[in-house]
Formats: C-alpha cells, structure tokens, sequence
C-alpha cells in the first residue's frame, strides 16, 4: 500500500490549520504574560457557536464571525477573572475548558449531522488542477491562506511594530511596564481577546470545513495542542507554523495508516499525535541553551499595581 | 528668577501610614537638589507624585510657573520630568535600544535611535552599545541605559533615585561628572540619597525627610555630615562596638569553587577561595548582580557543589542540602526577605519553622510541634525587638527592618557555627540597621565566623575584619578592612565596568 | 472607582463564606440558564439540590447514589489537592484514573475464574501501580527534562483513552461476549467485585478508601513536615528550596501520591459501580474532581464536602433529565459555573476593596 504523498500534504495543511490558528493566538498572549489554559473551552465554543451559525444562516463569514465570537465571549470571561479579579491563571483556565466543553455540548445538542454550506476556494480551477502545485498551494478555502498570512502578521507586529514592543515588554515585566505608564490590565484585555477569537476561529474551522459536522468534544485535545506548540515553538511564530505542520503530518499519516490497515495497532496509531507532541515538549523543553529559555518573564504571573 | 518646580503642601496617606505629610519645597533650573531621608521618610512616594504614578491626596506642584498635576508618567515626561529608578524599570530580554524606545513617547526609527543613543552617550561619557541585551548588562551599564533614556528626551527635571547604590566608587565619579555637566547646561536634578557626603560633594540644595514631614532644609556644602544626619534620624546613634581580639581557628574554607549560572542572565562563580576564622567578620562588597546571590546559594546548599569546595570544620560539606549543612552550624540568611528568607504569606510561627527545625528540634519523627515552634518564634521577636502584634501575624504584613530582624534573629538565635548573611541591612531604617550589625558583631565576639555579603561600602568597612570583593564572580583575595581607602575598594569591585566601550 | 488593596491576612470569613456564596450565585446563574432552556428555574434547582436527598419517590434509589458518585471524585481530588498546593498542576487524573481501572482489572481477569480471597487487595494494588505508573510519565519529565506536567499530565489522557478503547475492544473483551466491547462483570463475580459494605448505603471500599484518605490529608497538611514543605513550595519556591526542600521530590510524591489514589478511584469503579472495562466508562470523574479541589479549597474537610456537593448535581442533574429533559451537558455547564464563581470569589479573600474619591494608576 502507498500513500500518496500529495494527498497527505493537502490533508496536512487541513489538519493542522486549527490548531495553527488555535496557536499563534495564544502565542500573542503569552507574549504578553498570561497563560491560557481554556484553549480547548474556547476552541469548542467557537466550534459549536460557528456550526450552528453556519446552519442557520447558510453563510460561511457569519459562521467564522460566530465562531470568533463564541471564543472571545469565553476569553472575557477569562480576562475578568485573571486581569480583575486577579485569579490564578491556570485554575481560570482549567475552568474555562472545563465550562466551554459543557457549555458548547448544551449550545449544540441537536445540531449533530445537519448540514452546513460547502465553503468555496479563491484559486480558479486551471490553477487547482495542475499537477503537484495545484492541489498542494492553489486547492484550498481562503481561511487557511488567512491562517498563514496571520502568522506573518503576528510576526511581523511582535517583532517590528511599536504595539509589539510594548506587548513583549508587559510580557517580560509587567511591574516596569507599569512604572513607565503602559496600561498593563489593558493591553492584557486586549491580547487575551484577541487569543479567544483566534482560537474560536479555529475551532469554526474545524466543525464548519474540516469536519462539517458538530459532535460533543470534537475538539479532542486540540486546544491542548495548541498550548503545546508555543513552548515547542519557544514563542517564535514562525515556529509555530512549523510545529502545527508537524502535527498535521502525523495526524494525517495515521488517519492514512489506519484506513491501510496496516500491522500497527490502532490504538497506537489513535494515540500518536498526542505521543509525538509529548516527545517534541520534552526534546525542547531539555534544550537549555537561552534560546529555548525565551519564555515571557512574567509568563503567569499575577499583575497587581499597589502604588 | 522663576524656580522651575514648587512643590506646597504635598500630602499621601496609605491605610495606616502618613508617607507624605504637607511637603514644600522648590527646585531652581540648573540646580542639584538632594532628598535626604532614611527608608520609610517618605522620598519613593513625593518623587512617584512628581513623575505621575501616584496621586497626592493634598497640594499642589508649579512646574515652570503653570500648575502641574500630571495624571500618568507619559504627562510627566512630557512635561520635561524624567526619572531613573532604584530598582531598574528595564527588560532583561529586550536590548537597549528598545528599552530606550519603550520610556520615550515618539521614539525615532531603529537606526536612527541607536544612532542618538551613541551620540548622546559619547557626549556624556556613558558608552552604551544599543544592541546588546539588558540582561547581559551590570548594574552600572543598566543605570546608563535609564540615564540615556531620560537624556534624549531633554528633560528639565531628572529625577534620580538612589542612583550611586549600585555603582563602583570610580562609576560615582563618572556619574557625578555627567551630573554636574547636565547642570551646568541648565537641567536640574532632584538627587534622592541618604549617602551624606555624596550629597556634600554634588548637591546645591537639600530637603530633608523624616516620617513624611518635612525637617529642614540646608546648603549641604556649608554643613557638617553629623548636622544632616542628627536632621536625618532624629537621634544621633551609637557606632557599633567591639572589643579588639586574635581570629581563632579556620571554621568555613572554600576552595577552587567555579559554578555556571543557573539563569540566563545569571552570573557564573569563577575559582572562588576564600576562609573565615572563629571570631572573624569577612566582608564580602561588591556591585549588585556580580555573583552574591549565586555564592550564597552555594554555601547555603541551594546549588550543591563538588563535597571539596566547602568545608566547615575541616568537613567536605559542598555536597550537602541546606538542612544537612545547618546540622552542622552553617547557617544562612539570603538578600530577599519575602520569598527567599521568608514565606510571605505564612505566619512567622511558620516561618521560624523554615529554619529552626533541625537545630531547635522543632519535629518529633516528621510531626511538627506547633507550640514549641511557637515559642521559637517568640524567641526570636522577644530577643530582636520585631515589632509584630504576635507570631501569628504573616511575614509580609511587617515592615522590611522589622522582618529583617526576625530573620537574622531566627539564625542567631540557632548559635551558628558560621553565619553567611546577604545585604543584612538593605531597605532597613538606621536603628534597627545598628542593632542588626551590633547583633553580627556579638555573634563573631562569641566564637562565631560571620561572613557579611554587602553593596553597602560604609557598613561593610565598619563591621569587617577582612574585605573582600567580587566582580563579575570572580573574588579578590581578602585584606585587613582597617586602614582599607575607598579608592582601593573602588578598584577591588572592578573599578568602573564597561568602559572599554568607549573606545567605539 | 474601586481600589484593590491587599490584606494582610487572607480574611477567614471570605474563606469559609466563598464557596458558599459561589453556590448559590451558581444556584441563581443556573437557575437563569434552565430558564432560558425553557424549565422553570425553581423546580429545576429544587429537583436537582433538594429531591435527591428528600423526595420520597427518589431518595431510597438517591441517597446511596450520593456516596458511590461522591467517593471516587473525593479520593482523586485528595490527591490532586496537594499537589496543587504545591503548584504542582496534575490535570490528567482521568488518563490515571483509566489506568488503574485497566491495571486492576486486567489483574483479576488474568486469574479468573478464581475466587481466592487475595485477588481484590490484589486488584487494588495493580489499580494503584497503573495510576502511579501514569503519573510518573510527566513527574519524571518534569524533573528531568523540565517538561511542562501540565500539558504532558493532560496530553496522556487522550493516550489513555486510546488504550481503554483497545483494551474493552480487544485484549480484555469478555470472550463470552459475543463479540460487544467490554470485558467480563467484574462487580458480578465473587473474587474482584467490589462489594457494598454496608447494605443500602452505596457503601464501598472506595468509598471507606477516600475517607480514610481526607483524614490522612487533614493529618499531613497540618501536623506534618511534608504538608508543611508542600505548602511552602507553593507560595514561595525559593524560599523552600532554602528550607531545604528538594522540588525533585516533591514533584514525583506529589505526582505519586495523586497517580496512586486516581489509579484506585479507577479500580474501585470499574470493580464496582461501572462494574467492567467498557469504551466509556469512565465520565470525566478525573476533571470534574479538578473542581470538586478547588471548591474544598485544596483542604481536606473542604474536598469531602464539595464531593458531596458535586456527587449531588451529578445525581439532580440526571433527575432534572428524567423529569424535566433539561439536557445532560446542561449539568456540565453548571459545575463550571461554580468554579467560575468560586474563582472570582477568592478575590475577596486576599484583597479589601475600597471606593475612593478619585481613580489612579
């Protein structure tokens, strides 16, 4: 048995595109010093919000702007609680999760197997039908060439724009920040939102194009991997990109190695792409030369301005 | 003429405390303005009420004659008030270049910026490279990257904040002359010290500080050292004594000791040596961020070594955790009160148990027994004066000298075989800094060897027995304190850092 | 406007009264999302905090429920408790929850059908050992290879999951089966059923097992030097590690301690109420026991309580299905609202607010 290696790549770049857009919205966070542990709660409610979106109104922008949505909602409610209330980052998130999973399954019960409208490509058809580079650059839905411009973007705001700077620098030390008069809560707000859109974004992507269905926990740990891929990534968007691609090839494969039936068993394979996001974390994570160190200082940390 | 800044009637209260009490006084242009106050006199909040990032509760400011009231520091800066900070407002993983962008309001173009950096440095003989990394930074170059910052954007009021408690004596004088310099072009500094004779030397004018009041005002050059400090304290204070002895038998050597830091901008340990006899104090100076943390950690057993590097006793104890070396009578007290020495949010009963466990017996087979480290606890407050309601209180609800008096008091009170202690008295006010050397002074009288690890020069000249220095991790060899001239300690600390770079 | 400004001390009222207040603001946010739902909020509230216990058509089949449900999410957050006084994140108790269920079931299965007294004590003891096993993966890379235990904890559920389903698919299927997943009955069989204790109580070793572990808890969080050096190392790590801690050890206790008591949960469900390895029969107890931690406050006595209370809207909350078909997610919602409120109550406890005349910074 083959496998086509075209057909992977295409599958791979489908793959991975929401946990990608998942990823480099939670890289802008942390950047800025918070960690949000609610991914996967936002991811799933921009999922159920987007499906039933799409459903209803027939139309795919509404949908991603439902499914933006559905995840900033969850992210405000993240933002109140760590940058007002001023609660523990991680068990904020772990809330968040734990509420957008049972949330998003009340939103969408009966939703399961309705159908939803086919999303078109901007490519024309001369483009998508040549060989090779057809399929792999030109035969895909516009969101995934916005996913990869938006990594670009991030990349280039994070490293060349003044907004940037000052996101890096409330990320790194958020009592200097202050002292110098940045709004520190404020610009947190405003990372942390735009974090919920993206992973809300994500998850429209995958009920409304990848999978064009809603079922309860479909996100299945892709928030989770997301999360993953900013410390594999050692809060660089590009790698990012890199890591979501990663991930997409080995999910990809297995679905692949699955239908071949070949010798392996399933339960392995079902298991790999958590297992080799696992394997990436621990081969970053003993790297201690600085560059692997370049984690935000304030990463978590709980700001609280007491002059 | 119009005096460029009037400040009547300031008034900041916090729940509890009065840090600012109906403050006045004026600053002219091109003046050199001291602040003169202990810790706790109230200098932080009247100068975070001029830079904005605090509001007075009462009064008012006249900044070139117009009122003056700025909401943020952004208004503070641009009305021409610029501020260096004690404690850096810097980003360690930024590069200087953007950390200078960062304290101004339209910065230039990248290029162009690292280009004015590199003017106004050289003009002012401060030479900084725009692109390396802040945390690879001493503590004298950060300082130049917070001076720059403000001298781009021509301030008329330069707020200065402790500025020379992290400088070398030579990295003083380079400080002072650009100080003078910038005075003598018109802007005026508001110089924020309790180091008198820095004040003799540099300032115009003082106002002096005590409890949040304002207690007087003088031309330091035209009074004595003792006059300001009697305004200062209130009281004048005894000079810590001690008898005359021969140091004794060595208790605590150390030996070839190199360590990599465990940071990435932390500071590497390079051939370290060095030995502390019974009834010897050895003072250890040196700039902040030169490696006392990370020799500290080392001989409290924080960072475990090779067993030869440390031994007490004649005993290779390099190998040893932290309980296992305070069994044997080296004992420890770090720089940072609340999270390192002290658990803030635990009570100081609690606390007492943080290191009086082995030697106090305070556990009978792993169970703690709460009332007899209660009585630890009380020991301590008893013997040190803390000033807490009780030992139930949390660590972070006393004030910094009072915590630094349960801390120190808490090793004292275990008879330490060999007590290492780092800044005992930083952030303390003067009484209780007195009884804390007083307190490591009977210690050595009594058997002991202290080792003092300080950036504060006058203390450590006037507690040691021996001086030595570390730079950039590295120890010079210890020499007798006495008869020791500022001009040899200042070339011991490394002299001035970072200047080769003049030469770009 | 309104100033935050930190106590001295946590205040004791605000961390008794939160959680209680965190109830019934959930009581009354629920009570708005049944509402919307389009069920009366009263009734809904009444059939899910009051019938359970008292109604009489309900409360013999009930109250038994409430310690069945309750004992596994008491003894798994036990153990999570302390490690997260630690800052020690463990938030994949339900990946080691499965392994135990796996681990101890496949040990009494290999002897059947032997009925010898030493299979259950047995049974737990794998039960245990597969929980520990699992929970060693992120403790030793977070100490050797410093690797996140949060997202290596939470990625190995997913790693669990995929190894029940082959396990009630294939290696453990009853072979008397006829072909459907799952393995043999184990509640059923006389050597590994985990049997009610006490008649009509819901009474099972699991049960007696986490409140043997919530006095064990109260006992070393308090009295001795390890809850002591657990709590250090959560509020000042620095500082613990100069009291001579060694968070190498810490991590992997703390990981042990809730791998082995998560591990147990397992095994004493598959053995009793759930009574054999099957595709899904674990619901989620592991994350839900993450909540049941925090509403006790991470102590002990607090955790048995918030098990009751959690163990009692899972049981309203299928009663409000059966009743009023308010549907099943909705109960999932619920408990994180609770959590959410809980959250934002703990303000109160280490912060006073205060409205001044005047904002600033």
């Amino acid at each position: 048995m083959i496998i086509d290696p075209v057909t992977l790549i295409v599958a791979l770049i489908t793959v991975s595109t929401p946990v990608l857009l998942a990823a480099i919205g939670e890289l802008v966070v942390e950047k800025s010093g918070v960690l949000n542990l609610g991914v996967e709660g936002m991811m799933i409610m921009g999922a159920v919000c987007g499906f039933i979106v799409a459903h209803q109104s027939g139309s795919t922008v509404l949908a991603f702007a439902a499914g933006m949505g559905g995840g900033m909602a969850l992210a405000l409610l993240f933002a109140v609680l760590t940058q007002l209330l001023m609660a523990n980052q991680v068990a904020s998130g772990l809330a968040l999760t734990l509420f957008g999973l049972g949330l998003a399954a009340l939103l969408g019960v009966g939703y399961s197997g309705l159908p939803v409208p086919t999303v078109g490509r901007p490519f024309p058809d001369a483009l998508q039908d040549l060989p090779v580079a057809g399929p792999i650059l030109f035969s895909h839905s516009a969101l995934i060439y916005v996913s990869i411009l938006l990594v670009a973007a991030v990349w280039y705001v994070l490293a060349r724009t003044r907004i940037g700077l000052v996101i890096r620098a409330v990320g790194e030390n958020h009592d200097a920040a202050h002292a110098l008069g940045y709004k520190v809560v404020r610009i947190r707000f405003a990372t942390i939102l735009f974090g919920g859109a993206c992973a809300g974004l994500g998850g429209a992507f995958l009920s409304v194009i990848r999978v064009q269905n809603w079922f309860e926990g479909m996100t299945a740990g892709a928030g989770w991997i997301a999360l993953a891929l900013v410390v594999f990534a050692s809060w660089k968007p590009w790698r990012v990109l890199l890591g979501a691609w990663l991930f997409g090839g080995i999910a990809a494969l297995q679905l692949r190695l699955q239908a071949a039936e070949v010798g392996v068993p399933v339960a392995l394979l079902d298991a790999s792409p958590y297992l080799v996001t696992i394997i990436v974390l621990v081969i970053i994570s003993s790297d201690r030369t600085r560059a692997a160190l370049s984690a935000p200082a304030a990463l978590g940390r709980v700001f609280h301005a007491s002059s | 003429m119009t005096a460029l800044l009037d400040i009547e009637g300031l008034t900041k209260a916090y729940p509890g405390v009065v840090a600012n009490d109906d403050v006045s006084f004026s600053i002219q242009p091109g003046e050199v303005h001291a602040l003169l106050g202990e810790n706790g006199a109230g200098k932080s909040t009247l100068v975070k009420m001029i830079y904005g990032l605090v509001k007075p509760d009462r009064g008012a400011m006249r900044l070139g004659g117009a009122p003056y009231a700025p909401a943020e520091p952004r208004a503070a800066r641009g009305a021409g008030v610029a501020m260096v900070f004690q404690h850096f407002s810097l980003f360690e993983a930024l590069n200087v270049a953007e950390n200078i962008a960062l304290g101004m309001e339209n910065p230039p173009k990248p290029r162009d910026l690292a280009a004015r950096i590199r003017e106004v440095s050289e003009t002012y003989g401060l030479p900084l490279d725009p692109f390396r990394l802040v945390g690879d930074l001493s503590a004298g170059e950060r300082q130049r990257v917070e001076i720059i910052r403000c001298l781009l954007q021509d301030p008329k009021l330069l707020i200065m904040d402790e500025p020379t408690s992290v400088l070398t004596p030579q990295e003083v004088e380079i400080l002072f002359h650009t100080l003078r310099k910038l005075s003598a072009e018109g802007t005026a500094i508001l110089y924020i010290s309790h180091k008198l004779e820095e004040i003799r030397v540099l300032c115009d004018a003082a106002t002096i500080l005590r409890l949040g009041k304002k207690v007087g005002e003088c031309t330091p050059r035209d009074v004595s050292a003792a006059h300001m400090a009697e305004l200062m304290v209130g009281k004048t204070l005894s000079v810590p004594a001690r008898d005359d002895h021969e140091p004794d038998e060595v208790l605590l050597e150390v030996r070839g000791l190199s360590v990599a830091p465990a940071s990435p901008f932390g500071t590497p340990l390079r051939d370290v040596r060095f030995e502390v006899r019974a009834g010897e104090v050895l003072g250890i100076g040196g700039v902040a961020g030169n490696g006392q943390d990370e020799l500290l950690a080392v001989l409290s057993g924080e960072t475990p070594v090779v067993a030869d590097a440390v031994t007490l006793e004649g005993k290779p104890v390099g190998a040893l955790g932290p309980n296992e070396r305070r069994a044997l009578g080296l004992l420890c007290a770090p720089e940072e009160r609340l999270g390192h020495a002290a658990a803030p949010d635990m009570s100081l009963t609690e606390n007492a148990l943080l290191t009086g466990r082995l030697r106090q017996g305070l556990d009978r087979r792993g169970f703690v027994d709460w009332g007899k480290t209660r009585g630890f606890a009380e020991r301590v407050i008893d013997r040190f004066d803390v000033r807490t309601p009780g030992p139930g209180v949390a660590a972070r609800a006393l004030s910094g000298g009072n915590l630094q008096k349960f801390v120190i008091g808490r090793e004292i009170l275990q008879d330490p075989t060999v007590l290492v202690v780092n800044q005992p008295t930083w952030g303390v006010d003067a009484s209780a800094a007195a009884a804390i050397r007083q307190a490591l002074l009977d210690l050595a009288q009594n058997g002991a060897a202290v080792i003092v690890i300080s950036q504060d020069l006058d203390e450590l000249v006037e507690i040691s027995d021996r001086f030595c220095a570390l730079n950039e991790g590295r120890l010079s060899e210890p020499r007798p304190a006495r008869g020791l001239g500022m001009e040899e300690i200042g070339l011991m600390l490394g002299g001035a850092h970072g200047m080769h770079e003049a030469a770009q | 406007m309104i100033a935050l400004e930190k106590r001295a001390q946590p205040s004791r009222a605000w961390v008794v009264g939160g959680p209680v207040l965190a109830v019934v603001l959930t009581m009354l946010a629920g009570g708005l999302m049944f509402a919307a739902l389009g069920t009366d909020p009263v009734e809904a509230i009444r059939i899910i905090f009051w019938d359970p216990l008292f109604s009489e058509r309900f409360a013999a089949y009930s109250r038994p429920q409430l310690l069945v449900k309750a004992g596994p999410l008491i003894l798994i957050a036990i153990g999570l408790s302390m490690g997260f006084k630690a800052g020690i994140w463990n938030i994949g108790a339900e990946g080691q929850y499965i392994l135990g269920a796996i681990c101890g079931a496949a040990f009494g299965l290999a002897f059947y059908p032997s009925e010898s007294p030493l299979i259950f004590p047995g049974m737990v003891l794998a039960g245990i050992a597969g929980g520990v096993l699992w929970a060693m993966i992120p403790a030793l890379l977070k100490v050797y290879a410093r690797t996140n235990e949060i997202l290596v904890s939470l990625l190995l559920v997913y790693v669990a999951e995929a190894m029940l389903a082959s396990a009630a698919t294939g290696w453990l299927r009853n072979p008397e089966g006829s072909g459907f997943p799952g393995s043999r009955n184990l509640a059923r069989h006389a050597g590994t059923a985990n049997l009610e204790l006490i008649a009509g109580t819901g009474m099972h070793w699991g049960v007696l097992a986490a409140f043997i572990a919530v006095i064990a808890a109260y006992v070393v969080m308090t009295r001795h030097v390890l809850g002591y050096q657990i709590r250090l190392a959560g509020q000042a790590p620095r500082a613990a590690r100069f009291g001579g801690v060694n968070p190498a050890r810490l991590v992997i206790l703390c990981l042990g301690v809730s791998g082995a008591l998560a591990g147990a949960a397992g095994l004493f469900e598959v053995s009793g109420p759930a009574a054999r390895i099957s595709i899904d029969f674990n619901v989620g107890y592991g994350f839900t026991a993450i909540i049941v931690a925090f509403l006790g406050r991470l102590n002990p006595i607090g955790i048995l309580l918030a098990g009751l209370l959690m163990a009692l809207t899972f049981i309203g909350g299928e009663l409000a299905q059966l009743m009023l078909g308010v549907p099943a997610p909705a109960i999932q919602a619920f408990q994180g609202m609770l959590l959410f409120f809980l959250l934002a109550l703990d303000l109160m406890a280490n912060y006073r607010i205060r409205l001044k005349r005047e904002g600033m910074a």
